[in-house]
């Protein structure tokens, strides 16, 4: 980790980001507009859909309980797609990494850059959501902004896990395991689409030691205008799983690709 | 004044050893050739030059740099050509000198300044703004090149610069490397193209199984390990005049496949004892670079 710090104070891992960056600008009205029909839909259809059957959640309308759990699993799978696929395609296919490591620049740098880029990619598109939210008239409070930078956080926890994926994979296809078997077990089973206290407390416990649990105890009572309970320690879980993940991929890409 | 100073490298990989015990010294405005077969470890020790393998034994000096200890350090003055390409297909020509040269701590202003030189250079003038899919192979290879240059580099590695390029795109490469060399600049190159490293190289190594074999300038170490002449041979019927003539007029021959190789001081008594046979041909011509490293290597396949 002391070689990611220097890495950090010696803000060459910025030109990797910026690179990153600047790639997505070039495709960013595409990108946007995904970010932004998505939620929409998904809001629209299932909340109001759905949302007819149930007269409230946690008191308020379904579509609005429904919102504050999407913004924080549209930002899981933006920084995992980031972190998995556009970084595998990167680090890869494309070999990307091989030029800027043949230049003055670490593998520290280079990851660094990666992580960071997933989690900037969760804020655009967790605050995409929370423009969409807005326009329906859902979220109202001022306690909403602080799901911009949770949002940064919640993509710094799924991209340093996805890092260890991308550290690991052979071919996109590994991936696949990474999606059915962890992410999309999230998105059903840690508060998105109903509340957490209505399952058995087996099922409480497991959700309690998964990220996006925690990332839905913040973000759903911010997007409603409450303040979180115990908002310290879900802060804490999600940090730790994202700098444990980034740890375990640095050491595995440094196995990977400097040994 | 040397630039590359490396002593009794070592890597192992899995048990296997890839590079066992070797110097290397690259002197400043030379272009230096690393040359092998397939698997013999160049790529390998390019990697430890470059800081991005560390050795398991051994000393690695890059312009006056330890490495890997200052590897990047050393790096902020050294241009990299890889064996893959590895432009980036999202970005145009410029922009990909531009991203580059941010690596090296360059402002937009400092990158942009040097662009126009650098497509001169590479030879594509207005197509700054080409997508990288619509260059030829040629074209990439120079961008490339140009890419590697960015940074205005005291020394350039260049790992096989010519595979898969057409012979026209080959020389426009060969002058571009010239000019570097006048331009005071140091080169070190991996080819497999004998050609290229006479052509191009003042002194060079060859290596096997991670082992230096000889090192020195090309026309010397011809003249060291090889007969100045050779007459190949080949056409039906070559086994039995290979049998009766080729061991007696030639200090060294071989039979591979269908071609007998005769090396000697003197061919005219080959050249004679070819007259009357209609269904041979011959090739008569000096000792070349190819001589050396088949001789020195072996005729068998690497994979």
């Amino acid at each position: 980790m002391s070689a990611a710090l220097r890495a950090l104070a010696s803000r060459r891992w910025v030109a990797v980001w910026r690179r990153n960056y600047l790639v997505w600008r070039k495709l960013a009205a595409e990108s946007v507009a995904g970010n932004i029909v998505d939620p929409l839909f998904y809001l629209l259809g299932f909340g109001l859909g759905f949302g007819a059957m149930i007269p409230e959640v946690d008191g308020v309308r379904y579509i609005a309980f429904l919102a504050g759990g999407t913004v924080c699993y549209t930002t899981m799978l933006s920084a995992s797609f980031e972190s998995l696929y556009s970084g595998f395609a990167r680090m890869h296919v494309q070999r990307t990494w091989e030029g800027i490591l043949n230049a003055p620049v670490s593998l520290e740098d280079v990851v660094l850059a990666e992580w960071t880029w997933a989690a900037s990619k969760s804020l655009l598109s967790g605050t995409a959501v929370l423009l969409v939210a807005t326009a329906l008239g859902l979220g109202q409070s001022w306690t909403m902004l602080l799901i911009v930078p949770l949002a940064f956080l919640i993509g710094l926890a799924f991209s340093g896990m996805g890092l260890v994926m991308t550290a690991l994979a052979k071919s996109y296809d590994f991936f696949t395991y990474w999606f059915t078997l962890v992410l999309t077990p999230q998105m059903m089973l840690c508060g998105v689409f109903f509340p957490l206290a209505n399952m058995p407390p087996w099922l409480q416990a497991l959700a309690s030691a998964l990220p996006l649990s925690h990332a839905v105890a913040l973000g759903r009572p911010l997007f409603l205008g409450r303040w979180p309970a115990d908002p310290l320690l879900h802060v804490a879980v999600l940090a730790a799983y994202g700098l444990a993940g980034f740890a375990l991929a640095l050491a595995l890409f440094r196995r990977r690709l400097l040994s | 004044m040397s630039v590359v100073r490396a002593r009794g490298l070592r890597k192992s990989y899995g048990g296997a050893e890839v590079v066992a015990g070797l110097d290397l010294e690259l002197r400043r405005g030379e272009c230096f050739g690393l040359l092998g077969p397939n698997g013999a470890g160049k790529t390998t020790t390019l990697r430890m030059l470059l800081g991005l393998t560390a050795p398991d034994a051994g000393s690695i000096e890059v312009l006056g740099r330890p490495v890997p200890g200052q590897a990047r350090e050393a790096r902020v003055r050294v241009g990299v050509v890889p064996q893959v390409d590895n432009l980036d297909p999202d970005f145009t020509v410029r922009e990909n000198l531009l991203v580059y040269g941010r690596y090296f701590g360059m402002s937009r202003r400092e990158v942009e300044a040097r662009v126009p030189a650098l497509l001169e250079f590479a030879a594509l003038e207005g197509r700054a703004a080409s997508r990288i899919q619509a260059l030829s192979g040629g074209m990439k290879r120079r961008l490339v090149l140009a890419r590697a240059l960015v940074n205005d580099p005291d020394l350039v590695f260049l790992d096989e610069p010519t595979t898969g390029l057409d012979p026209q795109a080959r020389h426009l490469m060969w002058e571009r490397l010239r000019l570097l060399l006048r331009q005071g600049k140091s080169i070190l190159l991996t080819t497999h193209f004998m050609d290229e490293a006479e052509r191009l190289c003042d002194r060079l190594a060859i290596i096997d199984h991670g082992r230096l074999l000889a090192e020195g300038a090309p026309h010397a170490l011809i003249a060291e390990h090889v007969e100045p002449e050779v007459v190949e041979v080949y056409g039906e019927g070559v086994e039995a005049w290979y049998a009766a003539h080729a061991g007696p007029l030639s200090r060294r021959a071989e039979l591979h496949g269908e071609t007998a190789f005769c090396y000697t001081d003197a061919a005219a008594p080959l050249v004679a004892s070819l007259a009357g046979e209609a269904r041979l041909r011959f090739v008569h011509r000096r000792a070349n670079l190819e001589d050396l490293f088949l001789k020195l290597t072996g005729r068998e396949m690497r994979e």
